[in-house]
């Protein structure tokens, strides 16, 4: 548990070279109170004028050089939420409005400012807003370097707002950023253009001929245009991609997500000495785990599910695209290895055992056209390395609904992904109404799906096959969808205002009925601690 | 398959290693010019043995020492691994974490199991020389992108053995690509999209992006000799109601009320393309096209710098035909049905000279091709060399 106590007991002050990875710090810069105010003086006569400007040339930046200056404990602190609450904006107004269009770009403007942030490329000096940007994103690279799924998250925030902030620099800054941090590219000539001109049009999705005539094309090495080609908006030819200017926020963006992610990884290889320090570590800690919330490895009930009420539960508590793959196991007998993963881990979250794992899976297979034999041999194996017992022996946390969203698509054959992400609407649409979902209800997740909205999609069919009014929490994984299903079914959104009663799962599901009427909102996490009460609250309200 | 005996392995594999097995080729490909230190010792290969036990892991010091080991293992399939940052057989030695993956040839998978909802001839593991086809084309479409699009020089195409072909590309630069560009790559490659629930798998949008209209150019030969009469694809009304439920709704109508009248396959397909002309703004008779003969990559193999994939030369255990390379000028005339390798080699005559043997035997030809692609290699790494000191001694 986390006691921000713990962080007072040390000093009042961290030095940020420990920010850099790859440095070791032995010993931190202890300063007494006393010594403190002079300091901050010097530190301040040291940086006033000219070396300012030097520090931070630009209101944007690739964040290549850590900070190395001494900076307060609270103000470390002040900074890390700052910067989270930040990327959380960001994430949030990504869900709910269409990146880049007015509404998104004002909102998060507003946002930016209250927060303090260099919001626009202001000519005048905005050094302090530059400066704690500087500072708190090497803070939240310490939070979210340690696993997968963090990395993933930090980096596609951190991504959009700086998509946001580039996109709001004016011509003349453009060329200036970009030189500066070394991406400018030859223009291919006038001939050229020419002969490429029906390919170039062809390629660049929303172009005229005319525009091209009139837009700049470059030369760009294939590695520093990888998200343009990847999805084919640019043309391609002999390991070069001939980008438009238009697209070269991408190219930006492009190497700005390369850096980022060597970074992390550097930064995790790292982390042991800054975990070192306890005056840190709780900190880092709650800051991670306030984005995702628990990652579903670790299971109070488990061994409480029995493998005969998985069918029942796949009906009644789990999402759509766990339903649809036991569905799939069920009527295969197999499942590929995708789908073996995303269920597999699914039912470890949800309790599960390893044995129970084994005989779930073995039971099934062999009813197809796998043998005892072959299951040992050839199956058994990936499953025990998803708990941890094969292999390098890491305790395998199951899917996010972020990872399963947008890594790894289902090929034909394949069963696993997000059923409102990757399946034809009619599909979505026949399979809901065969699951009773009201036409209504049909109509609204359909248009959620239309406009993106994978998450809200499966929100709301939480909400109509749970019956209630308001789900009163904002779903990001599977394994949540089922616990909340359970507390439902159990009543369990009561339970903590009165003392709990041990229920058998039988008798959960039973309870549907007299319980699903049930709606009130789940409230925040009543065990943290009281300092960081602000926090949580914030992360739990959308 | 037919007349191969999987239990036979163990008397043949021996002689295949001994005297068959083109090492010499084989030990340069994987040195590449011994121009990066350590290349070859830091590479993995892993072993399968008698019942599946996997040896992961292993390097070698030499060429040599790999050809020592394979002739006392007499492994059942080898496996070809990423190169690490330590050699692979010393990783306990080096801090946990340190031993990463560093480079690796861009490999592609692509396996006839993954076109099961589009041919009609076999099923999962089966092949024939009819949807072989969809192979050729797999090859055609993606060694046309490698080398115009992506500017790649070297590519060995090999039968997988089985079901399938791998593709290993050994650009020095791609070599060191990451785990994303790779991903990158495979996705605009890739063209049909969508699981058991997407009935729908190839969507075009104007424009045509001109590596589609490229693979189309390709795949259109193909289609009738292919598609209308070898699948038979619109044939019977319970196999063209697949196809016409990727048309836009009224024409589907319209098809279905006039296909019965219709003779064979190929007339059935002029009429949709009649009927589809006067709704140009679909492209359904290319994405029709694309959803039946575009190539299906896995991407899981091709994503990893550290996934295995199965080595040249490497017998299939199963089959126990020999992994292939396939000459690019004769790809039509290929046909893995006729690679019944190892069967045939057991019966060629006793040669005299130890070191050439598969010169005698039918394996002569496809050591050939691979001997040609080293050389290419090489040959392009000399003209690397020469580049670099001419402009040396400009100074």
């Amino acid at each position: 548990m986390l006691k921000l106590q713990q962080l007072a007991r040390g000093s009042q002050r961290i030095c940020l070279n420990l920010l850099t990875p790859g440095l070791k710090v032995t010993r931190f810069q202890f300063h007494l109170k006393k010594m403190e105010f002079s300091r901050e003086k010097r530190l301040k006569a040291r940086l006033a004028g000219d070396r300012r400007g030097d520090l931070y040339p630009h209101s944007l930046q690739f964040y290549l050089q850590p900070p190395t200056e001494n900076i307060s404990l609270a103000e470390f602190e002040n900074f890390a939420i700052d910067r989270l609450k930040l990327l959380k904006v960001v994430e949030n107004l990504g869900v709910s409005y269409v990146k880049g269009s007015d509404e998104y770009k004002s909102r998060l403007e507003r946002e930016i400012r209250k927060l303090k942030f260099p919001f626009r490329a202001l000519v005048e000096d905005d050094y302090d807003a530059r400066r704690k940007d500087h500072i708190s994103h090497f803070i939240l690279r310490l939070a979210y370097c340690q696993s997968e799924d963090l990395r993933r998250w930090f980096i596609q925030q951190e991504m959009d707002l700086f998509r946001y902030r580039f996109n709001e620099l004016n011509g003349d800054l453009v060329e200036k950023f970009l030189k500066y941090v070394n991406l400018s590219y030859g223009a291919i000539s006038k001939e050229v253009k020419e002969k490429l001109a029906v390919q170039l049009l062809n390629s660049t999705p929303g172009l005229s001929g005319a525009k091209v005539e009139e837009l700049e094309f470059y030369k760009v090495p294939l590695q520093d245009a990888m998200d343009l080609f990847r999805v084919r908006r640019v043309y391609l030819l002999n390991a070069f991609a001939y980008v438009p200017q238009t697209d070269i926020v991408a190219i930006v963006l492009n190497n700005f997500r390369t850096k980022l992610s060597k970074a992390l990884a550097l930064t995790a290889r790292s982390l042991p000495a800054v975990q070192s320090d306890e005056r840190l570590q709780p900190l880092l800690n709650h800051l991670s785990h306030s984005y995702v919330g628990p990652d579903y490895t670790i299971q109070k009930n488990i061994g409480k599910i029995s493998l005969e009420h998985i069918d029942a539960l796949s009906v009644k508590s789990f999402p759509l695209c766990m339903r649809q793959l036991h569905k799939a196991l069920r009527d295969n007998h197999h499942l590929r290895h995708g789908g073996r993963m995303q269920y597999g881990l699914f039912l470890k979250g949800i309790g599960l055992t390893l044995e129970q794992a084994l005989q779930f899976w073995k039971s099934e297979f062999i009813k197809g056209k796998v043998d005892a034999d072959k299951f040992d041999k050839g199956y058994a194996y990936s499953i025990r390395h998803n708990y941890g017992k094969e292999g390098k022996r890491t305790d395998y946390t199951p899917f996010s609904c972020m990872k399963i969203i947008l890594s790894n698509p289902p090929s034909p054959g394949d069963y696993h992904g997000c059923p409102f992400r990757h399946s034809d609407p009619e599909l979505l649409k026949q399979k809901l109404q065969s699951y009773k979902i009201p036409p209504t209800g049909i109509t609204q997740i359909l248009e959620l799906v239309k406009g993106m909205h994978y998450q809200l999609a499966c929100q709301k069919y939480f909400q109509l096959t749970q019956d209630v009014d308001d789900i009163g929490f904002s779903l990001n994984h599977p394994n949540q969808y089922f616990a909340e299903s359970q507390k439902l079914l159990s009543g369990g959104r009561e339970v903590k205002k009165e003392p709990s009663e041990p229920e058998s799962s039988q008798q959960k599901l039973s309870s549907q009925k007299s319980t699903n009427s049930c709606s009130i909102p789940i409230s925040s996490n009543t065990e943290a601690d009281t300092e960081l009460e602000g926090l949580d609250a914030y992360f739990t309200e959308d | 398959m037919a007349g191969f005996e999987p239990g036979s392995l163990p008397d043949l594999l021996p002689l295949y290693y001994r005297r068959l097995f083109p090492y010499g080729p084989y030990g340069r490909w994987l040195s590449y010019g011994g121009v990066v230190k350590n290349y070859f010792q830091r590479r993995e290969f892993s072993f399968t043995l008698r019942d599946d036990i996997y040896v992961r892991y292993q390097s070698f010091n030499s060429p040599q020492e790999l050809e020592k080991e394979m002739q006392k293992m007499n492994p059942y399939k080898i496996d070809v691994g990423a190169v690490y940052s330590h050699r692979p057989s010393q990783r306990n030695t080096v801090h946990m974490g340190a031993f990463q993956a560093q480079e690796k040839e861009l490999v592609f998978d692509i396996d006839m199991t993954d076109y099961d909802d589009v041919r009609r001839c076999c099923s999962s593991a089966e092949i024939c020389s009819k949807c072989w086809t969809l192979m050729t084309i797999a090859i055609r479409v993606i060694d046309r992108a490698l080398v115009e699009d992506f500017g790649v020089k070297h590519r060995l195409w090999v039968y997988s053995g089985r079901r399938g072909v791998h593709c290993w590309v050994c650009d020095d630069s791609v070599r060191k690509w990451s785990c994303a560009m790779r991903t990158a790559a495979v996705e605009y490659l890739t063209l049909v999209k969508g699981g058991s629930e997407t009935v729908k798998k190839v969507n075009l949008t104007d424009p045509i992006h001109p590596f589609i209209s490229h693979s189309l150019s390709l795949v259109e030969p193909y289609f009738e000799d292919y598609a209308l009469v070898g699948q038979d694809i619109l044939g019977s009304s319970e196999s063209w109601e697949k196809v016409v439920a990727l048309v836009p709704e009224y024409i589907l109508r319209l098809l279905l009320r006039e296909f019965p009248k219709k003779h064979d396959s190929v007339q059935r397909w002029e009429l949709l393309k009649k009927k589809m002309e006067k709704c140009k703004p679909s492209h359904a008779e290319s994405e029709i096209m694309l959803q039946y003969c575009f190539p299906r990559l896995d991407i899981n193999v091709s994503r990893g710098v550290n996934h295995l994939l199965k080595s040249p030369f490497s017998v299939h255990p199963k089959t126990g035909r020999v992994s292939v390379p396939i000459d690019l000028r004769k790809l039509d005339q290929f046909d893995p049905l006729e690679e019944d390798g190892e069967k045939e080699n057991e019966t060629e005559p006793e040669p005299k000279r130890r070191t050439r043997d598969y010169r005698k035997t039918s394996l002569a030809p496809y050591v050939r091709v691979f001997e040609q692609f080293v050389e290419e290699m090489d040959k392009s790494r000399k003209g690397e060399l020469l580049k670099k000191s001419d402009l040396q001694g400009d100074f």
